[in-house]
This record gives structure tokens, C-alpha cells and sequence, in this order.
């Protein structure tokens, strides 16, 4: 436990070390920024029945985290590689599991840190529009559990791709990769039959970008959250394989 | 025993790095691991600190197996390895501190670690810079205070004087042979010198064997069977000629001119018997001036140079 707290401090401190934490935030806040001011420009012009939260993160949401991920996790495993502080690492009495543990937790940590601004946007309409229940607690909630979900599924797949490489660009790469398969298996699955195929269903149930759509309009769909989960475990298990791997060679 | 290696063999990928290798060591002795680069010696020292686990054979630290209980062992262990990486970005206090509490260290016991360690690798001037702004030496001292932090039983040092420069070497050994006032320490070099002053005992390592493993003066005294001296004097060289032809315990002589009157001779004597006083004595009954008489000493450099030399280039000499 002392081992795992010391490494996610120690991981979410090498975030703010470099510039590349700041940057990652401000292009995030960027991004957040226009897409309010283009929802503040929309709720002036006409009325609307969706949940602004499903508003807000329509186009912004997809761009920060696919961009963001493969950043925010291409370093975790593979500076460490690349520089040699992975021998110094594993040569300490922590176990494999705490290793990846901590570096995911870390790039969630973080990961949430970046999406805060957007928790102030909210509260910024929210004081102007006083009155109007358009912005309800519930949904509010469950948007965060989406980001919070699908993010997790994000980070462990950056974690897994950062662990097979010593290169940060390949990391980086690979990463974006998986990342962008789940999300375009949201297009995929759009135009199949959905009870018919089973290739449509398949499509359906990693059909991230659709999950995203319902959590942000406050719907809590069980698939969905099991989905992520197992697929988060999947990712770090498939890390942890990897680093364990060196006995094997 | 701290350390005891049986049998040790690793494959990497259908290349055989360490071919059965044993040796023990003893509490508190300094061992020097020493041979050509890709000899085997980072890989075995990587086994000995459970990064890697050996294809074949047992190892054990303290009595405790490095495969099965590595945990116990990474705890009695402090390793740094070759090249020492760091995380450049920490600051140095920081860095021990981390790395004091990633060995499971309490928060006092870990604060008090640093500050001993931090004075004891002389580190206490830059204990707030920046691991990255620090030169090398400093860095290479910070490398040791890590392996230090813990208060390891067993201290392994892969090629700790790496790209320092001579006066950096120097406080890095002394270091060293403080360490082994209470640790046990195994370092690798490829660097003599270093070798020859810190460690109690030498194993020469090549192609993933170990060739000898002995105290220095053991090794010396193994190849130095034939006694060499260097006689300066002053003397008519055809004279001088004929006078070394005629000893019988000369095997071998080479004369070479110096300023000055004098000549410089190397010789090399057939057994292991002291010539110098009957060389004296030759010069004094001659009325010749001599202003040099010395025995050379094998270094630990010709042994080491004899036992690792390829076989193929054995054969050319």
C-alpha cells in the first residue's frame, strides 16, 4: 500500500514537472471553452429539449480525450524504459500490479483534474439561468460517471500501449490506435441492423461514443459501466502481462 | 554466506549471456566483478538483484532464493545499475526520499535514512537542486546514496565509476571502501585500477564464464612466475651486452638508449629468484654507475589482459 501511494505521487508529480501537464490542460480548457461559447451562442438562438450536458460533450468530449489520452499516458511506462529508471523500479520490493496500479491511477487522477473546467462552465450557466431546471444534479452526475468510465477504459489502454515500448511515439501511437477503434466502432455499428447481425451487436456493446450519449443525457445503462470496467481490467491485466514478460525472454 | 551462486546459466533468445556459473561470496568481503564489455557481468548482477531470473541454477542472497522469495531479497539489496538512471526532473532530497519510501521505509526512519545518506555520499551541498542540473559525479553519488537509502546487507554496483573524470573516480572509490566497513559489496568494472584498490577479492569474467577468482595479489603472483627487472646504468654498452649474455639466470634482455650515458635495460629473469643484489654487485666490481634498479610487479592489467584475451588472438601472438 505505502509503495502504491509513493508511486501515484510521485507519477501524478511528474505530470507538473514537465510542461506537458499544463499543456494537456490548457488545450483541454481551450476546446471547452469554445464549444461553451458556441452552446451559449446556441441556447440564445433557439430552444432546445436535449440535457446540455449531452450538448456540451458532443464534439469537444471526443477530440480531448482521443488527443488527450495517448499524451497524458505515453510516458508512463515508456520514459521509464527508455531511461533505465524501470530497472532501478522493479529492482525495489513492489510488485508488478502495484507498478501499473499506480501509474493508472495517476493518469486518472489527472485525467479528471482536466475535466474540472468543465464542472465550472456548468456552475457558470447554472448561476445565469436561475430558475430553469435544465440543469439537473442527476444528470450532472451521471455525465461525470461517463467521463469518469470511458476515461478509465482510455488511460488503461494508454497504460497498456505505453508498457509494450520503450519509444513514447509508438506509445503515443498505439494508444491513439485503440483509442480511435472504439470510437469509430461507434460509426460502424450505426448503419448494421441492430437485432439482426451479430457483428452489428458486437458493434453496439463497445459502441463507446453512443454510451457517452447516454450517460451525458443521464442515462445509466448497467452494459455500459461493465463494459468499461472489464475492459479497463482487461487493459491493465494485459499491461501488468507485459511488464511481468521480462522473466519469461 | 551472502551470496551464493551454483550453476547459473541465462539465454537470451538462443544467446547464452552467463554459462554455469558459481561463486560465493562472503559477508563483508568487496568483490570485483571484471571483464570485457558483454562478459556477462551486468546480467548476472541483474539476476542477483531479481530483475531478470536465471534460465538454469540456483542463486541466493542472505540465504534467501531470488526467484521464490524476491521480495525479501530486493528488500537486502541496494543496486544501482550500469549507467545509473535517475529521474532527472526530482530534485535530490525528493528522489531519496521517494525512493526511501518505495523500499518501505516509515516516514521518520525514511527522513532519517536521507540525512545519513545524504552527508555520508557527500551530497548535502545540492540536496535541493535539481537532479538534471547536477554533473555527472554528483549524480553518480546520488545513484549511491539510492542503493544506500535502505541500509542494504548487500550493496551490487554495476560499473559505478562509469564516465567520471579521475578525481570523481577517486571519491567514488573511497566511498566504496567505506561501504565495505558494513556492507557486503560486489561491483563490476572493466576498469583495473579500481578494481586492484577496492576489492578483497576478483572474479574475471569472459564469454559468460568465470576464468579466476582469487584476492589480487593471488592472481598477480599466478602470472608473475617469471621475475622482470629494469636496471638504468651507465657502462659501455658492448660490455654491458656481453655481461647479460653471460648470466645464466637471464632468460631474456632488451637494452634501450635514455639521456645521457646511461642504458636502460629490461630484463627478464628465467625463475622466480631475486637477482638484484648479484646485478649490484656486478656494477659496483665494474666501477659502473647505476641509478635504477627495480623489480616490476605484474599489474592485475596483465592477468586480467592474459585470461581475457580472445583465443583467436592468442594464437596471433
Amino acid at each position: 500500500m505505502q509503495a502504491y501511494v509513493t508511486l501515484t505521487r510521485r507519477e501524478m508529480g511528474s505530470f507538473f514537472y514537465s510542461w506537458i501537464g499544463y499543456i494537456v490542460i490548457a488545450g483541454a480548457m481551450f476546446l471547452m471553452g469554445l464549444e461553451f461559447v458556441t452552446l451559449l451562442d446556441k441556447l440564445q438562438g433557439e430552444p432546445t429539449s436535449m440535457p446540455l450536458t449531452e450538448i456540451f460533450l458532443s464534439f469537444c468530449y471526443w477530440v480531448i480525450v482521443l488527443f488527450s489520452t495517448p499524451i497524458i499516458t505515453m510516458r508512463l511506462f515508456a520514459l521509464e524504459k527508455y531511461s533505465g529508471t524501470f530497472e532501478t523500479l522493479m529492482t525495489t520490493p513492489v510488485s508488478d500490479w502495484q507498478v501499473v496500479l499506480a501509474k493508472f491511477t495517476a493518469a486518472m487522477i489527472f485525467y479528471m483534474l482536466m475535466w474540472l473546467p468543465f464542472l465550472a462552465c456548468v456552475l457558470v450557466l447554472r448561476y445565469f439561468a436561475k430558475g430553469s431546471n435544465l440543469l439537473d444534479p442527476g444528470t450532472l452526475g451521471s455525465t461525470y460517471a461517463g467521463i469518469f468510465l470511458i476515461g478509465s477504459l482510455y488511460m488503461s489502454a494508454g497504460c497498456f500501449a505505453s508498457s509494450l515500448t520503450r519509444s513514447q511515439i509508438v506509445a503515443a501511437m498505439i494508444s491513439f490506435a485503440i483509442g480511435l477503434a472504439f470510437f469509430l466502432a461507434g460509426f460502424m455499428a450505426d448503419p448494421m441492423p441492430l437485432e439482426q447481425s451479430w457483428a452489428g451487436q458486437a458493434l453496439n456493446c463497445i459502441n463507446v461514443m453512443n454510451q457517452m450519449k447516454d450517460f451525458a443525457s443521464g442515462v445509466v445503462d448497467t452494459r455500459a459501466v461493465v463494459f468499461c470496467l472489464t475492459t479497463t481490467l482487461l487493459f491493465l491485466f494485459l499491461a501488468c502481462r507485459v511488464i511481468a514478460s521480462r522473466r519469461w525472454k | 554466506m551472502m551470496i551464493e551462486v551454483s550453476n547459473l546459466t541465462k539465454n537470451y533468445a538462443g544467446n547464452t549471456a552467463v554459462e554455469d556459473v558459481s561463486f560465493k561470496v562472503e559477508r563483508g568481503e568487496i568483490v570485483g566483478l571484471l571483464g570485457p564489455n558483454g562478459a556477462g557481468k551486468s546480467t548476472t548482477m541483474r539476476i542477483l538483484a531479481c530483475f531478470i531470473p536465471a534460465t538454469s541454477g540456483t542463486v541466493t542472497v542472505a540465504g534467501l532464493d531470488v526467484c521464490t522469495q524476491a521480495d525479501e531479497v530486493r528488500r537486502r539489496i541496494g543496486y544501482m545499475p550500469e549507467n545509473n538512471p535517475l529521474h532527472p526532473e526530482m530534485r535530490v532530497r525528493e528522489y531519496l526520499k521517494f525512493r526511501a519510501r518505495l523500499k518501505g521505509l516509515s516516514h521518520h526512519r525514511s527522513r532519517e535514512r536521507v540525512d545519513a545518506v545524504l552527508s555520508q555520499c557527500g551530497l548535502e551541498s545540492v540536496s535541493k537542486r535539481i537532479i538534471g542540473h547536477l554533473s555527472k559525479g554528483y549524480r553518480q553519488r546520488v545513484g549511491l546514496a539510492d542503493a544506500l537509502v535502505h541500509e542494504p546487507e548487500l550493496i551490487i554496483l554495476d560499473e559505478p565509476t562509469i564516465g567520471l573524470d579521475p578525481s570523481q573516480i577517486r571519491s567514488v572509490r573511497q566511498l566504496i571502501k567505506d561501504l565495505g566497513k558494513r556492507h557486503t559489496v560486489l561491483i563490476s568494472s572493466h576498469i583495473l585500477p579500481e578494481v586492484e584498490l577496492t576489492c578483497n577479492r576478483v572474479l574475471i569474467m569472459r564469454e559468460g564464464r568465470i576464468l579466476a577468482a582469487d584476492t589480487p595479489e593471488n592472481l598477480q603472483k599466478a602470472v608473475g612466475k617469471n621475475g622482470h627487472l629494469i636496471a638504468e646504468i651507465a657502462a659501455p654498452l658492448e660490455e654491458l651486452k656481453t655481461c647479460w649474455e653471460q648470466m645464466p639466470e637471464l632468460a631474456h634482455y632488451t637494452i634501450a638508449a635514455t639521456e645521457g650515458p646511461y642504458h636502460r635495460c629490461a630484463l627478464t629473469l628465467s625463475g622466480s629468484h631475486d637477482l638484484r643484489p648479484k646485478i649490484f654487485a656486478l656494477v659496483v666490481e665494474r666501477g659502473w654507475k647505476m641509478r635504477e634498479l627495480v623489480r616490476v610487479r605484474h599489474s592485475l592489467e596483465e592477468v586480467y589482459i592474459r585470461l581475457t584475451r580472445p583465443e583467436s588472438e592468442e594464437e596471433l601472438h
